[in-house]
């Protein structure tokens, strides 16, 4: 089955691949743009880019499993990423994923993300997020919060529709 | 420097200059410095184009673009971007990015004669982890980074320029994008700049997750669609055979910076800033547990690691005692609290006296943290208190770098997971009083060039470092296992690792 | 600002184009560049060539000399130094005149580190052996150690070099990372991601040689995994490829795997017969079975590759329906199974008392040099019409000649077809149905299928046959001899560009079956009362004094490798 890409992503993606000298640059710029339009990167839309870009979709396939940012199922609606490293897991990172966890009825000690039944949210501990002087540190979605305290995180829940 | 505990005497081999900005005159009188970071976080001051040139912003750009070619002799000219280059290699710059090498020497490498394009790449992947500076300028002062890097391209020739972003920070891409956008529309980037005739385009790049990206070869290898696998050098030197095989510099986000006020005070007066070999002003970020997290900017080598840690960053949490500082990221080697250096000093008879001084009074800067056998990296302090279980932040770190290793050379790839596996297991309680040595065996067959990029003394240096100066900690983890394990107890391997127990 | 003086340059002499350096403190010479397998530019000579030339090979994974460079098996670390520098960039010399040298205080990878002049190669230090050791358990800690099963065994870089480099005993205890097996990578390649250690060996030969940028590495760091895309089968005409330069078990042939142990496999050097390149060929047999085909090296014609279909055109060598008796037919319908020495008396009988220019000789191009010499020979005596039957395929830009058989080349240059390949077929078909030609010779064809049917066949007074598998031409034979696959016989070909290669002997033919080149020396011998030339070496000599091209070559003078010869009509 083919990906239907709407005609103005597609023009926002051949904007992109014009930027550079040579269009497998584009890769990973094109990966952002489908992820964040279909949510995540399916076979088919594998298959598009490295058809836009005229590779072979193994080219493609090798990026997407490299980045951890790229998945290649659906994710919850909001994406929660807590950061796991050093200076935040001395910061308590590891409290505020046992919280979340808890409030969103997740194991805490699932590996890799685990989405909650509704399919509301998705949590994550990932590596550094090069905020380290406010943690604990958690991106939602685009955003990245500091200094995540208890309160603060159930008002970012809340802020999910 | 094997196995020192705390108290235990290293040799130093650094030469402190005492007759400018010595470390005695550093010890009375540090405070910020601050250059890059300036106008950041002052009252009024936006990311916004206005504000910056409200601030004089791209006055020095517009000078440059105006500086007359120099005539040396009757044959010798220098040119306009020749001058610059001198400039910047006068200055003294080193990298800011993580190994410090000379600005000026690396620029001096580029191709000129090989007829293809140059190309910039600024390298804002910041990913060490403890490290946070890049971070504020991108997103409080994005032009002062374009200047920078406008100013470092043409002093380059280079018409097409990359910021390549890590893909965790989307709305600075944003701020980068629309930073852009402005100086376009003001004609300080695109086709010929203010009327100099020069042109030049930038594009920002995103990542997407990946710490390799900060190694310039992966970097390249990422910008050009590939997995982002760090080159083989020889033959791949970015100056030479780099961004679609053109003559290519990377350069940190600080560093781009910083040339922006070299041109603008000349190199000889920045490196009046900071200390010999060690010119100019560094942020450094300092996380972990202290009272204030942050970013500070010094001159170079004129605060010592305790008055950053003690002066600027708070000190520790009350009734905390230090336990033990990664002063350059999580890569660089860790000093235990306690440990003494000797340092070779040269007074102003240019005499070479010895001082043995503790860790914390080591000038912060390039070369007294590498002559104490870690270094200054990408200038993030992490402290760890007393409440720190050493295993577990061994364990935190070493599994970020198994996570992050792009497994294109042996080594790496295997010897990284499977340092992680044994502290993962040694911190879980199932651990046996040899894998110190087991560590440290594995941890030793990685880094000295065995790997293609630097990720192999990354991922060894904290595994080396922690285990040879805290082996009694990883002894006593591995004993307690095995004794519970003689007395038929159950392991904790189901319990939640957590670094620290506290806060 | 003070101006830099950078313009410098040095005095132009002209470079030599050797460098002299030691290794393990022998002085060798090698060449400043050699040409890169792939771009075909020159590039600077590495260390592990002169070590090469030193005749000291370093243990390698990545690298392969036909490949682009890689450099992340790390096998191939040595330690090194080079001539100290002067304040005047002139190399400091020791009171005994040769270079001070500076021992590198980090090692290099032998195959990607330029060498330079005056530098010295460590291979047997301490530190190397420990490198090699520390990097083998690195490959092993998560290897299956699967060898007991394992198709590679026996011819295993991991067995191979754990012998000479590795430790003894195992210290790893931790979970190994589990990676896909018995991966159906394509139609002819099984993968076991376990096995593979990464050396991306495959993925270049693909990419940069067979045009098919189909394999790639997924997920990162020890996870990763060696992979096609899903849903797109690794299938291009050399995959099988990847299996022999797979230095470990991970890339296995489904048509080899378990068939049989290589240790047990006699090697016999030969050439692949199905098309006009003449890829050099290992024979792989045991007990006068064939089991499989691998190319050798020969970088005048196929490097170390071949193609699959070539590779894989063995099996009917071994059919249970070979003609393994010789058979006579006679008018009255009766087959009769004889013997050589009568046969080749009957034939001799016949072809005696045939009319001049009655009798035709097609033979297949698939015949030897050795054979075409006395097909010749053969039909100048019988004034007899020749041709080969023109076998043409759509070819590529990599080793597949457009030309399907073997030895077109060779049949052009010993005088049997000198023109257009076929260009005589229709005039025998012709002369056979107008009754002309009376009898037809026929070597490894089906004529049936080129104009000569059952009908006008049933005008000859002999249809004479050789072959080595049934056909209709072969069911007609009034005189039918069972000859050998190349397999089975030695012999020369001369492929497209005029390479004249010799292939050896790897099996025994069935039954009666013989050599072509035999029976037809002791049918001439008959014929001409001479019995001159009666082994293969003598004949390629007698061949080699009447081509021209050929003049001066001897059988031994061809080697292992052959010599090519000019190809340009004379």
């Amino acid at each position: 089955m083919a990906l239907k890409v709407p005609s103005n992503l597609e023009s926002e993606i051949d904007a992109m691949i014009a930027r550079y000298p040579v269009k497998r640059s584009a890769s990973v710029m094109l990966l952002h743009a489908v992820q964040d339009h279909f949510g995540y990167v399916s076979q088919e839309a594998i298959e598009w880019i490295a058809a836009k870009l005229e590779l072979q979709p193994i080219n493609i396939l090798e990026l997407v499993t490299f980045y951890p940012m790229f998945r290649q199922e659906r994710a919850g609606r909001h994406q929660l990423k807590i950061c796991r490293t050093l200076s935040c897991a001395l910061g308590g990172s590891h409290k505020l994923r046992d919280f979340l966890c808890e409030k969103l009825g997740l194991a805490r000690d699932a590996h890799g993300p685990a989405t909650t039944e509704d399919g509301k949210f998705t949590i994550e501990f990932v590596e550094c997020l090069a905020s380290c002087g406010t943690p604990p540190v958690m991106m939602c979605n685009q955003e990245t919060h500091e200094n995540v305290t208890p309160e603060k995180a159930e008002r970012i829940l809340e802020g999910c529709k | 420097m094997s196995n020192a505990p705390g108290g235990r005497v290293s040799s130093l081999v650094r030469f402190c200059w005492s007759n400018q900005g010595t470390c005695g005159k550093a010890l009375l009188m540090a405070q910020e410095y601050r250059l890059i970071l300036k106008h950041i976080d002052s009252e009024g001051y936006t990311p916004g184009l206005d504000s910056y040139v409200r601030h004089g912003g791209y006055e020095t750009l517009r000078k440059t673009l105006l500086l007359e070619p120099k005539i040396i002799s009757a044959d010798r000219t220098v040119g306009a971007p020749e001058q610059i280059r001198n400039e910047v290699k006068i200055s003294g710059l080193r990298g800011r990015g993580g190994a410090g090498f000379s600005c000026g020497l690396k620029w001096s490498f580029v191709d000129r004669k090989s007829g293809k394009p140059i190309y910039l790449i600024c390298n804002a992947d910041e990913s060490e982890p403890g490290t946070f500076k890049d971070r504020q300028i991108i997103y409080k002062d994005p032009h002062q980074l374009i200047e920078g890097m406008v100013i470092s391209c043409f002093a380059n020739d280079v018409k097409l320029a990359f910021i390549y972003i890590r893909g965790e920070m989307p709305d600075g891409a944003q701020i980068l994008n629309r930073a852009l956008e402005e100086a376009r529309s003001k004609n300080f980037l695109g086709k010929n700049i203010l009327g100099s005739g020069y042109d030049l385009e930038i594009h920002v790049h995103r990542g997407a997750g990946a710490y390799i990206c900060g190694e310039e070869t992966g970097l390249i290898e990422s910008i050009e669609g590939k997995r982002p696998y760090p080159r083989i050098k020889p033959p791949y030197f970015p100056a030479v055979l780099g961004l679609y095989m053109c003559p290519t510099i990377v350069n940190n986000v600080e560093t781009l910076c910083a040339v922006k006020h070299i041109v603008e005070m000349g190199g000889a007066e920045y490196a009046r800033l900071g200390t010999p070999n060690n010119t100019g002003t560094r942020i450094v970020s300092i996380s972990g547990h202290v009272q204030k997290p942050g970013y500070y900017e010094i001159q170079v080598g004129h605060a010592t690691i305790r008055e950053l840690i003690y002066d600027f960053a708070g000190g520790l949490r009350e009734g905390r005692t230090l336990k033990a500082v990664i002063p350059g990221g999580s890569s660089a080697k860790v000093f235990k609290a306690g440990e003494r250096f000797k340092l070779k000093k040269r007074g102003s008879d240019a005499k070479e006296s010895e001082e043995e001084i503790d860790m914390l009074d080591l000038p912060y800067d390039f070369d007294s943290l590498m002559a104490a056998g870690s270094m200054s990296g990408s200038s993030a302090i992490i402290v760890m208190d007393d409440s720190t279980d050493i295993v577990e932040a061994l364990a935190n770190i070493s599994e970020f770098y198994a996570h992050e290793s792009c497994g294109q050379c042996t080594p790496c790839r295997e010897g990284s997971l499977w340092m992680s596996k044994a502290l993962n297991r040694l911190a879980s309680g199932d651990g046996r009083k040899e894998d110190a040595d087991y560590l440290l065996t594995i941890a030793d067959n990685i880094p000295g060039g065995r790997t293609i990029c630097a990720f192999g003394e990354a991922c060894s240096w904290p595994v080396q470092s922690f285990v040879r100066k805290f082996k009694d900690e990883f002894e006593a983890k591995g004993a307690a296992a095995e004794d519970r394990r003689a007395a038929g107890g159950a392991t904790e391997a189901d319990r939640i690792s957590q670094v620290s127990t506290v806060k | 600002m003070p101006s830099a003086s950078q313009n410098e340059t040095e005095p132009s002499v002209p470079p030599p184009n050797t460098i002299s350096l030691k290794v393990n403190g022998r002085d060798v010479s090698v060449s400043k560049t050699f040409q890169d397998p792939v771009s075909k530019c020159p590039i600077p000579t590495t260390m592990i060539q002169a070590c090469s030339v030193a005749g000291i090979e370093v243990p390698h994974y990545c690298y392969h000399p036909k490949l682009s460079v890689a450099g992340n098996c790390r096998m191939c670390l040595v330690e090194f130094g080079t001539p100290a520098m002067g304040p005047d960039r002139k190399p400091i010399l020791n009171p005994d005149g040769s270079f001070r040298i500076t021992k590198s205080p980090r090692p290099a990878i032998a195959c990607a580190t330029p060498v330079s002049p005056g530098m010295e190669i460590y291979t047997d230090t301490p530190g190397v052996k420990q490198m090699r050791e520390s990097v083998l358990e690195f490959l092993l800690i998560n290897h299956p150690l699967d060898c007991p099963i394992c198709d590679q065994a026996g011819e295993c870089k991991l067995q191979e070099y754990s012998v000479e480099f590795g430790q003894a005993n195992s210290r790893f205890v931790e979970k190994k990372v589990h990676k896909p097996k018995q991966v159906d990578l394509g139609p002819r390649i099984m993968l076991d991601d376990e096995r593979c250690i990464l050396c991306t060996r495959c993925i270049r030969f693909s990419r940069d040689l067979a045009g098919d940028d189909a394999l790639g590495i997924v997920n990162r760091g020890s996870y990763n995994t060696l992979s096609n895309f899903p849903g797109k089968p690794f299938d291009n005409n050399y995959t099988l490829n990847t299996a022999d330069i797979c230095p470990v078990g991970a890339l296995t042939s489904k048509d080899f795997r378990f068939q049989m142990r290589v240790w047990f496999l006699k090697e016999t050097k030969s050439l692949c017969t199905s098309c006009g390149t003449g890829c050099n060929i290992l024979i792989g047999s045991r007990e006068d079975k064939v089991f499989r085909y691998v190319p050798r090296e020969n970088d005048d014609v196929n490097s170390c590759w071949m193609c699959d279909e070539g590779r894989l055109n063995y099996k009917w060598i071994g059919r249970g329906d070979r003609l393994d008796s010789v058979v006579v037919r006679r008018k009255n319908k009766k087959i009769e199974t004889t013997g050589w020495s009568s046969v080749l008396t009957e034939i001799s009988q016949h072809l005696t008392s045939a009319p001049k220019g009655s009798v035709s000789i097609i033979a297949s191009a698939r015949q030897t040099n050795e054979e075409f010499l006395l097909l010749a020979a053969l039909a100048k005596q019988c004034e007899a019409l020749t041709d080969t039957i023109p076998r043409t395929g759509p070819g590529d830009n990599f080793l597949v000649s457009p030309d399907q058989n073997p030895n077109t080349m060779g049949a052009r240059l010993t005088g049997f077809a000198k023109g257009i390949p076929g260009e005589n077929l229709q005039a025998i078909a012709e002369g056979v149905r107008i009754g002309k030609i009376k009898t037809l010779i026929v070597f490894g064809e089906d004529v049936t299928e080129h104009g000569i049917d059952a009908d006008a066949v049933a005008k000859l007074d002999a249809l004479i046959v050789s072959d080595i598998l049934p056909n209709a031409t072969t069911k007609l034979a009034d005189f039918l001899l069972p000859g050998c696959a190349h397999a089975e016989k030695r012999g020369t070909f001369t492929n497209v560009k005029g390479r004249v290669q010799k292939f050896m002997k790897a099996v025994e033919p069935p039954g009666d079956a013989r050599p072509e080149w035999e029976f037809l020396h002791d049918l001439l011998s008959k014929l001409s009362g001479k019995t001159d030339c009666s082994t293969i070496e003598s004949l390629f000599n007698q061949l080699a004094e009447n081509v021209p091209s050929m003049k001066g070559l001897t059988w031994a003078s061809l080697g292992d490798s052959g010599v090519t010869v000019s190809i340009e009509p004379d």
